[in-house]
């Protein structure tokens, strides 16, 4: 058995809106896997659907070899989940909320106790275990509810957006504790829509757009057809409008694109000379502050795949308050 | 085994984080008492009433005890959604839902106690038939919060689980023959006093205690069982339906 999880033509609709349209995929035994895409892609209502908190309308899910088509609960044994939102008992200390979840799965007192105590320091909460859950910061509920997913040492764990609404140290701190987490053997389902965390974390990605699948593959091989590809980026100070005209006409071997205003994107399939392109530019007016060599990146395949602006992705994570 | 693991710290947790409150044992203690001591004053009738009193007060303590539990151990952990994590625990949605309603039944039967032993220390029980007695304070102790139950899940608000809970508990009160005899109600009435599980709990009580049975008791707890037993899986269907969308 290769499949941790394997879903076919999964669909799931809630009135008028077709949240899961459709889609296949698998994650193998041991894999880091990605669900990228931007909010109302579908992704919490595929982890629904593949935890047993949501009935699909059609298609088939196996996790571990289980068909949970009859019971859609069957597989539970086997998973851990974090959820989006960290719904931990706030009443309750955070040792106390960890034992409560591993009593839920049937781990006895000592083992625990045990499992607590070492995942509070794992995860850089010892001091803080005596605390009531309500009074942690964001970051620390973040961690414990992580903490609280793999207590039970679970073969298959679902990460629903897990740095979301968090600052910056504790969202790099938790990638770092996601991989090692993975390199010892648990599988995970990851959902995200930082590019920038799925291009660092995952093994292979999965593109999610209105509830279809656009595209699944390995990070190396979303990345390939970039390899070839010469890319600069230009900063000037509000560059004249009839230059988005006359810069393809001077250059016709470049393409351009002007993501937002003051800002050229230029790409090529040979070196780019980064010259004349700036006195030309100057001659017409634009003053250039910088130009820089694009390394190619995951947001660029994304945008093509997709045809969805990463900048709108940017302003909804501004908006939730996270960083990558 | 390990099933049991889950079900009793389920368990074990609600009674730490909701039933041992000091309100909530003030509460059990206190309403009882009000209501005993309202009853016994207005029925002016002395000492000599306890027994016919009792069973009422009995009914009463349990109802309100075990209905009003279960907004808070289960619309409240369903609205803030740590209720999610209670569906992903591997036990089945019948153990699991158990361990959610044996805090509240053991707290109704706890709060049935309250008035007996207040009402022993007034009154001679020694002719109550405790092998009746207690059956029924254990039924209609699981009946209410079943009761309880059913509505808990039926609604999204924690207030909308007090205020159904209230459209049943209070005419509940007068329809059930806990305080008169249903045979005393108008009769367009009285019909719906049977389809109510209190009517068949406060019947077993009042026989227990005074004799004063209008149905044979194995009768009544037969239908009371009946009655847990269906809102018991009304309540499991609709949370498998409704809340696992
Ligand atoms: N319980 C629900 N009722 C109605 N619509 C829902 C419900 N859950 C999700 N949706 C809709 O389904 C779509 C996908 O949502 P979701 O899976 O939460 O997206 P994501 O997690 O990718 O942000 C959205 O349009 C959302 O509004
Ligand atoms: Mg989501």
């Amino acid at each position: 058995m290769n499949e941790a999880i394997r879903v076919d033509n999964l669909a799931k609709r809630f009135a008028a809106v077709e949240a899961v349209a459709g889609i296949s995929f698998t994650v193998r035994r041991g894999e880091l896997f990605g669900f990228l895409g931007p909010n109302g892609a579908g992704k919490t209502t595929t982890i629904n659907m593949l935890i047993g908190l949501a009935r699909p309308d059609a298609g088939t899910i196996r996790i571990g070899g289980i068909d949970c088509g009859a019971n859609p609960r069957a597989a539970q044994h086997l998973i851990g989940v974090v959820p989006d939102d960290s719904n931990l008992y706030p009443e309750l200390t955070g040792f106390e909320n960890l034992c409560f979840c591993a009593a839920l799965h049937g781990l006895d007192k000592r083992e625990r106790q045990s499992r607590a105590k070492e995942l509070l320091h794992y995860f850089g909460l010892a001091e803080a275990g005596g605390r009531k859950f309500g009074g942690y910061s964001k970051g620390m509920k973040r961690k414990l509810t992580i903490a609280a997913g793999i207590i039970h040492q679970p073969e298959i764990l679902f990460l629903d957006e897990p740095t979301t609404g968090i600052d910056v140290a504790s969202a790099r701190h938790l990638r770092q504790l996601i991989a090692s987490l993975n390199r010892a053997g648990t599988t995970i389902f990851l959902t995200t829509h930082y590019i920038e965390e799925a291009e660092r974390l995952c093994h292979r990605i999965a593109f999610i757009v209105a509830g279809r699948i656009v595209r699944t593959d390995a990070v190396a091989d979303l990345l390939q057809p970039l390899q070839g590809r010469h890319r600069v980026q230009i900063a000037c100070g509000a560059a004249p409008e009839p230059l988005r005209q006359e810069l393809p006409a001077a250059f016709p071997e470049l393409e351009f694109a002007f993501p937002e205003p003051g800002l050229i994107r230029v790409a090529a399939a040979g070196p780019v000379r980064v010259g004349p392109l700036v006195r030309f530019l100057e001659d017409h007016g634009a003053e250039v502050a910088e130009a820089r060599r694009l390394q190619p990146s995951l947001e660029d395949v994304f945008v093509q795949v997709t045809g969805i602006e990463t900048d709108q992705m940017r302003r909804e994570k501004e908006r939730k308050g996270g960083a990558p | 085994m390990k099933r049991w693991i889950a079900f009793w710290n389920i368990l074990r947790k609600d009674m730490r984080t909701y039933y041992l409150k000091p309100p909530n044992v003030s509460w059990g203690i206190i309403f009882p008492l009000a209501w005993t001591g309202m009853f016994f004053i207005k029925s002016g009738s002395g000492l000599g009433s306890i027994p016919t009193l009792l069973p009422g007060v009995v009914a009463v303590s349990i109802l309100f005890g075990t209905t009003s539990m279960l907004a808070v151990t289960v619309t409240f952990e369903k609205k803030n959604r740590s209720f999610e994590r209670l569906l992903l625990a591997p036990i089945p949605l019948e153990l699991l839902m158990l361990a959610k309603t044996a805090g509240a039944i053991l707290f109704g039967v706890a709060n049935a106690f309250v008035p007996v032993a207040m009402a022993a220390g007034l009154a001679d029980l020694s002719t109550v038939a405790w092998t009746a007695f207690v059956p029924a304070v254990v039924l209609i102790s699981v009946a209410s919060t079943f009761l309880g139950l059913f509505i808990a899940v039926a609604v999204s608000e924690v207030f909308e689980a007090q205020t159904f809970s209230n459209f049943f508990r209070f005419p509940m009160i007068f329809l059930c023959g806990l305080f008169f005899p249903v045979a005393k109600l108008p009769v367009f009435l009285q019909p719906l006093s049977y389809v109510l599980p209190l009517t068949y709990g406060a019947d077993a009580l009042h026989g227990a205690v005074h004799g004063g049975n209008a149905m044979p008791i194995l009768n009544d707890l037969a239908i009371l069982a009946l009655f847990c037993l269906l809102l018991f899986s009304v309540s499991l269907r609709h949370i498998q339906r409704r809340w696992i969308l």
